[in-house]
């Protein structure tokens, strides 16, 4: 089995290899996820949330019957024509929950891709790099962590005035220290190992040790906290349009729902009742993801 | 034969993972005598640690499984025995040294401590007093000053580690000590230390030894029995003449003597076993290591070997016949040396 | 004498740390001939994991020069690094750890060709994994598979295939053999003594194991702390060896036969500590022959017959 000349390339090697089939690394988690049951029910849970609240233009409309007041038919007890019931200015609460659910989904979409977008520019450099440029940012990152998520995105907010943009903004920074600090101890771990030493020694240059070879190996830990936030943002957008700080109205916004309905509460309880749920179903759901995907994801656990 | 210390009698142990039932050990039969040396020689997967914990009956829970056999340690079946007696046992009766002295050493707690909680543990009525004596005396007797006892298993190198570990073990005089691979993680003139240190240390306690090891130099210098164990078996057994100066050995143990490259010799290319260690999920019907064996005949497929013995020395392989006196024609090619592919 | 094709004068390479300065590789000059081996052996501590790195400038090193073909490698800029690579590389220990989980073993092999530039489009590329994995034993049919699919050989297998992929000229193999099973072994150093006879490839072979290092090189170099002690070819060190530590080690192998079950002999003591080391000879707390200069005075490399040097005031 000595070497021989190359031989002439035909397309028969890329079929060649065709004929063995890659076991994908994504089927083998699957497989694993598959076996805990919590998370499988957080997965369903949270693709029928999603499903639901994409296709409600479908059946829905948005302005008719989210915006549109009637009052001529508040208070509503739950009936056929509204499932849950309407509100003090006889909106379909069932419709603004369902569309309260995509600013939410949208909201903590948009934060994702904030934190962690900076959050693993930053921590990855830092782990990288090391040395002083990895103090400097991390003493940076230290500074704000110590300030309590909520009382930041409040001070934000409050500064530039209510919006969603604003809301998104704020909740993505407040995001980013935590985000980082995750990206950057995962890209320290994968940096020790030997194979990474291996791609030096061929001559590979930074870019790609950081893209092809740390990242991908990264990403479990990384998955697991991007749910987390996910979660967290959800809860944040409805404690800061609770206490007035998030959407006006007359959107439709969970939190925001609440704290209107929280002067009802004596009498049509109904009405807090229903995003409250929304709220505890879309955060529980995320929350039993990660859990599940952090253990389907560990190597350790490996038999 | 001198009275036999422990016994092992087909033994059969399976660990049971999500997907898989694994097949550890298939039938082990193995003795030990009183204040004699064994050396279990075999090569990763074949079982040998799993040996050593079912002595001790320290499988991974829920996960390893005795199936089947005895193990017999003076006359009772340590298998049989409760939890609460099992604890008795270990430490005392029986104690095990670990592979890697980097991590058998509880961090946190000072080195005297943990010697002196393994003789306090098996010794209630001990003072204080004697407890620190007893501590003071192992220290001496595996070569650290006394004085140490106080300082954390950091501050000691991986040698002196292993004496550390050794003094455990050692503490509450054991008949029969497990070593599973004690010096392979060591440098070799360390090694040369330690070694030495056990074998005196054998002496005056007169304590069995089960030595697991890889390595058959370290088997030439210390054992008295060696034991070769390949897919949870043991297919060859003898005294350490036996089995270096003997002329009858199984193929697996012929290969693995051939995959050592010869401190004494100058060979142009070593003779390794061809091929892997089977699938333990999934063990060939006949014996267990055909695949790989260039003296391999029909009956190796399906039927699996039985055990032939010569005096002190037993082989399981179908190229000896049971009565071993006459030889078989398979046996009659390898005694012409026949030739390897 | 032909030029060497790989030569260090003077290498060194100190840590920083907070007790003071490491001395990992202290003045280190070694000699390697084109299609020779050279093995370097020594315990744990001596700086031979550290000192094959400083050969690929994978660590830089504190002082010395590092020459490949007559040219200090130590002076060249990233671009002729890279080109560099196409000529040395190295096998690493664990085959566990220095494959990438995630990339398929046609991708591991793939990876120098695809970085170097050697080759371009995908299916020489691929004809040309193919080729490597036949040349190393791996069969076809794992071109997909992923490292932790296959047992420690035939991990190992995939490491040499990789150092193989841009035909380079010197191997630096940090004890490539140490982590496998013994008939492994045997299958894997069988596999690296072929592929240097058929493709000319000249090896830096570390190890501890003093067996191993005897069968597969021409000359030895023994390492103690930081420095080389004893350098000689392979038959001359094992029939008369000179250094105190050299002898040692080897009194210290057991040797699997009952006709040579000598009395061991042990060197008492452990290594002392590599930060801020005392002057004087290195070996000297350890060592049966010590003389009242060993502590003041540091041995250095004398050639005391052909091709055999020794560090030692006994031999001055």
């Amino acid at each position: 089995m000595t070497g021989n000349s190359v031989l002439p390339s035909s397309g028969s090697a890329v079929t060649k290899s065709h004929q063995y089939k890659k076991k994908s690394q994504l089927r083998t988690v699957w497989l694993r996820l598959k076996k805990n049951r919590m998370a499988i029910f957080g997965l369903l849970l949270f693709a029928v949330m999603v499903c639901v609240v994409l296709s409600a233009d479908l059946y829905m409309n948005y302005e008719e019957d989210a915006v549109a007041q009637n009052l001529s038919i508040r208070f509503q007890p739950p009936s056929r024509e509204f499932p849950l019931g309407t509100d003090q200015y006889g909106r379909n609460v069932l419709a603004r929950v369902i569309y309260g659910g995509r600013i939410s989904l949208f909201v903590g979409l948009a934060t994702v891709c904030i934190s962690l977008t900076a959050g693993a520019v930053i921590g990855a450099t830092a782990a990288y790099y090391g040395g002083r440029v990895d103090d400097i940012l991390m003493r940076i990152m230290d500074v704000f962590l110590a300030i309590p998520n909520t009382l930041m995105a409040i001070t934000i907010v409050a500064a530039l005035g209510t919006s969603i943009v604003n809301l998104i903004l704020a909740m993505g920074i407040s995001q980013i220290p935590r985000m980082s600090r995750i990206v950057r101890s995962s890209v320290l771990s994968i940096i020790g190992q030997e194979y990474i030493e291996a791609a030096r020694a061929c001559g590979t240059g930074d870019g790609r040790i950081i893209f092809r070879h740390i990242l991908p190996n990264a990403m479990g830990p990384i998955l697991v906290q991007v749910t987390q936030t996910v979660a967290r943002s959800v809860i944040t957008v409805s404690a800061l349009s609770f206490i007035g700080l998030g959407v006006s109205e007359p959107t439709p916004e969970w939190g925001f729902m609440l704290s209107e309905a929280k002067h009802q509460m004596r009498c049509h309880p109904h009405l807090a009742v229903a995003p409250g749920i929304a709220i505890v179903m879309a955060v529980m759901s995320m929350t039993l993801l990660g859990d599940g995907l952090r253990d389907a994801l560990d190597p350790r656990l490996k038999n | 034969m001198a009275e036999k210390l422990l016994e092992i009698r087909d033994l059969h142990v399976t660990y049971r993972t999500d997907d898989d039932v694994i097949y550890a050990l298939n039938g082990v039969n193995l003795s030990v005598e009183a204040g004699k040396t064994i050396g279990l020689v075999g090569e990763t997967g074949a079982g040998k640690t799993t040996t050593a914990l079912s002595i001790l009956r320290l499988l991974p829970d829920r996960v390893g499984f005795v199936r089947q056999g005895e193990i017999v340690l003076e006359g009772q079946n340590l298998l049989d025995l409760a939890e609460a007696d099992m604890r008795m046992i270990r430490g005392n009766d029986v104690s095990m040294i670990f592979q890697d002295p980097m991590t058998s050493l509880n961090p946190i707690h000072t080195v005297g401590d943990q010697i002196g909680e393994v003789i306090k543990l098996h010794n209630p009525d001990f003072r204080e007093s004697e407890i620190d004596a007893r501590v003071d005396e192992m220290m001496e007797m595996v070569g650290i000053p006394a004085e140490r006892k106080v300082e954390y298993p950091h501050q000691f190198s991986g040698g002196m580690k292993q004496r550390i570990v050794i003094a455990i073990a050692l503490a509450c005089s054991p008949k029969l000590l497990l070593a599973d691979e004690p010096t392979t993680a060591l440098d070799v003139t360390i090694q040369a230390q330690v070694l030495r240190m056990m074998g005196e240390l054998k002496e005056k306690f007169n304590t069995a030894m089960i030595l697991i090891t890889h390595d058959l130099g370290v088997v030439a210098q210390i054992c008295d029995w060696v034991a070769i164990m390949y897919a949870g078996e043991v297919i060859e057994i003898g005294t350490v003449e036996d089995i270096f100066e003997g002329d009858r050995h199984h193929p697996y143990t012929v290969g693995l003597f051939g995959s050592i490259p010869d401190m004494t010799k100058k060979t142009k290319r070593l003779n390794p076993i061809e091929g892997l260690m089977p699938d333990p999920t999934a063990l060939p019907r006949g014996c267990r290591f055909m695949e790989r064996c260039p003296h391999k005949m029909q009956r190796c497929v399906e039927i699996v070997p039985e055990i032939s013995e010569k005096g002190t020395h037993q082989i399981k392989c179908h190229l000896f016949s049971p009565l071993w006196g006459e030889s078989t024609p398979s046996a009659r090619i390898w005694e012409t040396g026949g030739k390897r592919r | 004498m032909k030029a060497p094709l790989v030569e260090t004068r003077n290498l060194k390479k100190y840590f920083e740390t907070a007790r003071g300065l490491l001395h990992a590789v202290d003045d280190v000059d070694i000699r390697i001939a084109e299609g020779e081996t050279l093995g370097v052996v020594g315990e744990s501590g001596c700086g031979k994991s550290t000192f094959g790195r400083l050969l690929l400038r994978l660590i830089e090193p504190t002082g010395g020069e590092v020459l490949f073909k007559g040219r200090n490698i130590l002076e060249c800029n990233r671009r002729e690094m890279r080109d560099l690579r196409r000529e040395v590389q190295i096998i690493f220990q664990d085959p566990f750890s220095s494959l990438n989980p995630r990339m398929t073993v046609s991708e591991i092999i793939a990876e120098p060709i695809k970085v170097t530039g050697t080759l371009s489009k995908r299916n020489e590329i691929l004809d040309r994994v193919f080729e490597l994995m036949g040349i190393v034993g791996l069969a076809e049919r794992f071109v997909n598979t992923f490292p932790h699919e296959l047992d420690g050989g035939r991990r190992q297998r995939i490491g040499i295939a990789r150092a193989l992929a841009v035909n380079p000229q010197f191997i630096v193999c940090d004890e490539p053999v140490s982590a496998l099973d013994v008939s492994i072994q045997a299958q894997i150093l069988n596999l690296m003594m072929d592929l240097q006879d058929d493709m000319g490839l000249t090896y830096l072979f570390i190890t501890h194991d003093l067996s191993v290092v005897k069968h597969i090189s021409d000359h030895i170099a023994v390492m103690y702390l930081g420095q080389c002690v004893e350098l000689a070819e392979t038959d001359e060190l094992f029939n008369h060896p000179c250094h105190p530590y050299t002898k040692a080690l080897l009194d210290a192998i057991p040797v699997a036969s009952l006709k040579n079950r000598k009395e061991i002999k042990i060197i008492k003591g452990e290594v002392s500590s590599p930060i801020n080391p005392r002057p004087g000879c290195r070996f000297a707390p350890r060592c049966a022959h010590m003389m009242a200069d060993c502590s003041v005075l540091s041995p250095t490399l004398k050639e005391i017959g052909p091709g055999h040097l020794v560090s030692c005031l006994l031999y001055s």
